[in-house]
């Protein structure tokens, strides 16, 4: 299957293929597990029941989605050792252990209280249970934090010196963990979390709209899904731009591939909206551009000069045709979405948020979107730092395990049909549940459950006569 | 100045988050092991949700092992790795189907059998190549420089897969010994009488295991067998003895807990049992604690946090286990 390629090469496929997968989970799970949290606590401060419903319904979404989270990430956690050893040896004591204060601290912490969130409410009492659920959220948020500062230490390393046998000694970890792109990193990833999860709850609530737009638990889950877009989309956009200034000055190279530069423009550099990436040639064939713009959102100036790629080494060149594409497909969209939230707004203060069915339809539509920015804005970043793996210090082709092709090609391939399986089926799982109207779970889960006492504990006697209460 | 100190009680925090992985998470491998066993399919849904609440955390012990090797023994890390390539390769596709299958299973009718056997298959799989990981280690792992240097197939050896089996069989144990302190009526009396075929494989298994260890480098036999080292290590083999003993008394007299503790005493006996013949080597036979270290600066980094932050995970992991205590209601989950 893989004949003719190099163990790099499959090896860079394995990892973009398996962190690709596992990224997409934890973009939902953050923004669902915060959602999750609101709700509840809604709930116990009004007692409306949409509230409880909305949470018991997105409760099991949230379980499967974390199930696939959860097993996608243990087979990361072991990839650096398996394909990159020589990355692991060399780089470990500066990441390493940022990567176990995120088990220590988040791993575990949503883990120890996922169970009493998902089966507890009976057993520990609303207080309890709520406490749960918030831990949930602050664990999986606290995990994207530690995973970014990584993540930002390969961009943008520092705090460290090197040894004698070339391993990374970490000499100021304030330095390190606080890195000159963490703090963008975070905040536009984490807004991309709770982006990605508002378009999918907004869709769900827009199709059920769409069927039944008289139903309070799916006008409620649409509403809150709007506003959120309403304000994250903006934030998002600007925290987009403000990472970008901060990734022209530490890695340049990759602002250039992003923005297709090949030549070096001494007084204003263009926009390219469109063009087709020329490796041979070194130019952007059938480009389409605004003259200076592009200065102007890099520098704030329309004719600040901006160097290209004329003034990068070859080998020192990210892969531009990869990079200028997922740029434009994550930025594409961004706007599609301050679109979506736009209208939102604007049929909100018609007052027709409930009957704008063309509204409900695009929302619809854009339910998946927030993945594919996200999958767009890593590839994006992530090809962007090559050649290297520890960015201007260490090359991916230096990095890999000692380790021959078949060997790979071989793991790579049980990669590959195992995830599209178990995703796969993950999935259509996902897509039935939320498929599925609120009213129906709620029926159900007022049958499970029964009613909330205030001690928490429900006597058997009392939890008999259920399906009279709901009726 | 806490240079050389500081390295072992790493290697004391790994061990222990290893030995807690196994401890925790190897009877709700044993209960996917147990599936084929019964055919009810009422019977395989309480016996799963005995675990469901917990089984998340239990499996993130194992994250910390190879993390916390990844923090503060790269090298160790980096060579163990490649060694076990397929092994390790293997065990994470498993625990990739194993882990999905307690949310996929209660969402489909059609497809529940399938769930059912990636249940088993995945944790068949994930305890065999834990058992063999094992027993590599065990065998020793041929390094070079900084790198790994023997073949793709050196993991695969009588003793490994002989460790691979006592491991699954093991596992298998402790999930028996589980069910039958979790369950009540006639499931908890299916799973007593599986306890026993499990228990007796074990320790047969187990005295194969310790048997072969001694012979396989002449470090492990001094260990075992030189005066006065002998001394200290015989105390293994007597406490062993001792919770065998416990146990099959426990299995006769109908106890819930006590075969429970004494399947898990087996393995942390055995467990420190394989630390005797591997100290002071991180990975035998030439890669020495000391030598696998990350630098101080990291070990201590990574310590500060440990000793706060392991304590609070055993807490409220203890509290998730008390929350979820007593028998299990067949009626509840939340599925």
């Amino acid at each position: 299957m893989f004949d003719g390629f190099s163990a790099e090469l499959l090896a860079r496929f394995q990892f973009a293929f398996t962190v690709s997968f596992h990224i997409i989970f934890p973009a939902f799970s953050i923004g669902l597990a915060s959602y999750l949290a609101v709700l509840n606590a809604l709930w116990l401060k009004t007692g409306n029941e949409t509230y409880k419903v909305l949470f018991e319904y997105w409760k099991k979404i949230f379980a499967v989605a974390f199930a696939m989270g959860v097993v996608s990430g243990i087979v990361m956690s072991y990839q650096f050792g398996t394909n990159w050893s020589v990355f692991s040896d060399l780089a470990g004591p500066v990441i390493g252990p940022l990567m176990a204060y995120e088990v220590l601290s988040a791993f575990f912490l949503e883990a120890g209280f996922l169970g009493i969130m998902l089966f507890g409410r009976e057993r520990v009492g609303p207080g309890l249970h709520m406490l749960a659920t918030a831990v949930v959220a602050f664990g999986t948020l606290l995990s994207a934090t530690w995973i970014l500062s990584v993540n930002s230490w390969m961009h943008t390393p520092a705090g460290f010196s090197i040894n004698e046998v070339g391993q990374f000694v970490p000499e100021d970890w304030w330095a390190i963990v606080f890195n000159p792109s963490f703090p963008y990193r975070l905040v536009h990833m984490v807004l991309a979390a709770y982006l990605t999860t508002a378009l999918v709850v907004g869709a769900v609530g827009a199709l059920h709209l769409l069927r039944d737009r008289y139903d309070m638990a799916s006008r409620k889950m649409f509403s809150m899904a709007m506003w959120m877009l309403i304000v994250t989309t903006p934030l998002q956009i600007v925290a987009g731009d403000f990472h970008g200034i901060n990734t022209l000055e530490h890695q340049p190279a990759k602002i250039m591939a992003m923005e297709g530069h090949y030549k070096s423009y001494e007084d204003g550099a263009p926009l390219y909206l469109f063009g087709i990436p020329n490796a041979e040639e070194k130019r952007l064939d059938y480009a389409v551009a605004i003259p200076k713009l592009g200065s102007f959102i890099l520098k704030h100036d329309f004719n600040a000069p901006m160097p290209g790629l004329d003034t990068i080494p070859d080998d020192e060149e990210p892969p531009v045709a990869i990079v200028f594409f997922s740029f434009r497909i994550m930025v594409g969209l961004g706007f599609a979405m301050l679109g979506l939230a736009g209208w939102a707004l604007v049929q909100r203060l018609r007052g027709r948020i409930y009957e704008a069915t063309w509204l409900h339809r695009a929302a619809v539509v854009m339910g998946p979107t927030g993945f594919i920015a996200v999958l767009a804005g890593w590839v994006t970043t992530e090809v962007g730092r090559q050649p290297y793996t520890v960015y201007g210090l260490m090359r991916t082709s230096d990095s890999l395990s000692p380790i021959e092709a078949p060997a790979v090609a071989a793991s790579l391939t049980a990669f590959i049909i195992v995830y599209f399986f178990v995703f796969g089926a993950g999935t259509y799982y996902l897509l039935r549940m939320m498929y599925k109207p609120v009213k129906e779970i709620s029926k159900k889960a007022f049958r499970d459950e029964g009613p909330i006492r205030t001690s928490g504990i429900t006597p058997i006697a009392q939890r008999l006569p259920r399906d009279e209460e709901t009726a | 100045m806490f240079g050389f100190e500081l390295s072992f009680i790493w290697a004391g925090i790994i061990a222990f988050a290893v030995l807690t992985y196994v401890v925790l998470d190897g009877f709700d491998l044993g209960i996917g092991l147990l599936f084929p066993l019964t055919d009810d399919e009422e019977e395989r849904s309480v016996m799963m949700n005995s675990v469901s609440p917990v089984w998340d955390g239990n499996e993130t012990w194992l994250v910390l092992g190879g993390g916390g090797l990844f923090a503060v023994f790269p090298l160790a890390y980096a060579i163990v790795m490649p060694a076990l390539y397929m092994p390790i390769i293997l065990m994470l596709l498993a625990l990739v189907f194993r882990g999905v299958a307690f949310e996929y299973r209660w969402r489909t009718e059609r497809w529940k059998p399938l769930w059912d056997m990636a249940f088993f298959g995945g944790s068949l799989t994930a305890a065999m190549c834990q058992g063999i990981a094992l027993g590599a280690l065990v065998q020793g792992i041929e390094i070079e420089g900084r790198a790994y240097a023997g073949g793709w197939w050196d993991w695969l050896t009588p003793f490994s897969v002989l460790c691979g089996v006592a491991v699954t069989i093991g596992y298998a144990m402790l999930g028996a010994t589980w069910l039958n302190m979790k369950l009540e009526g006639r499931i908890q009396r299916h799973m007593h009488s599986l306890a026993w075929p499990f228990a007796i494989g074990t320790v047969i298994c187990m005295g194969a295991v310790s048997i072969w260890t001694p012979f396989l480098d002449s470090v492990y036999f001094s260990r075992w067998f030189s005066w006065p080292q002998a001394a200290w290590s015989a105390v293994v083999p007597v406490l062993l003895a001792g919770a065998v003993a416990g146990l099959f008394f426990g299995l006769r007299k109908k106890q819930e807990v006590r075969p429970f503790l004494c399947a898990q005493a087996l393995f942390v006996l055995g467990f420190i049992g394989i630390g005797i013949s591997f100290y002071p080597m991180m990975v035998p036979p030439s890669l020495s604690i000391v030598d696998a270290a990350a630098p101080d600066e990291s070990l201590r980094f990574a310590l500060v946090g440990t000793v706060v932050l392991v304590p609070m995970i055993l807490i409220y992991t203890a509290y998730a286990y008390w929350v979820f205590r007593g028998k299990v209601d067949p009626a509840e989950g939340y599925h």
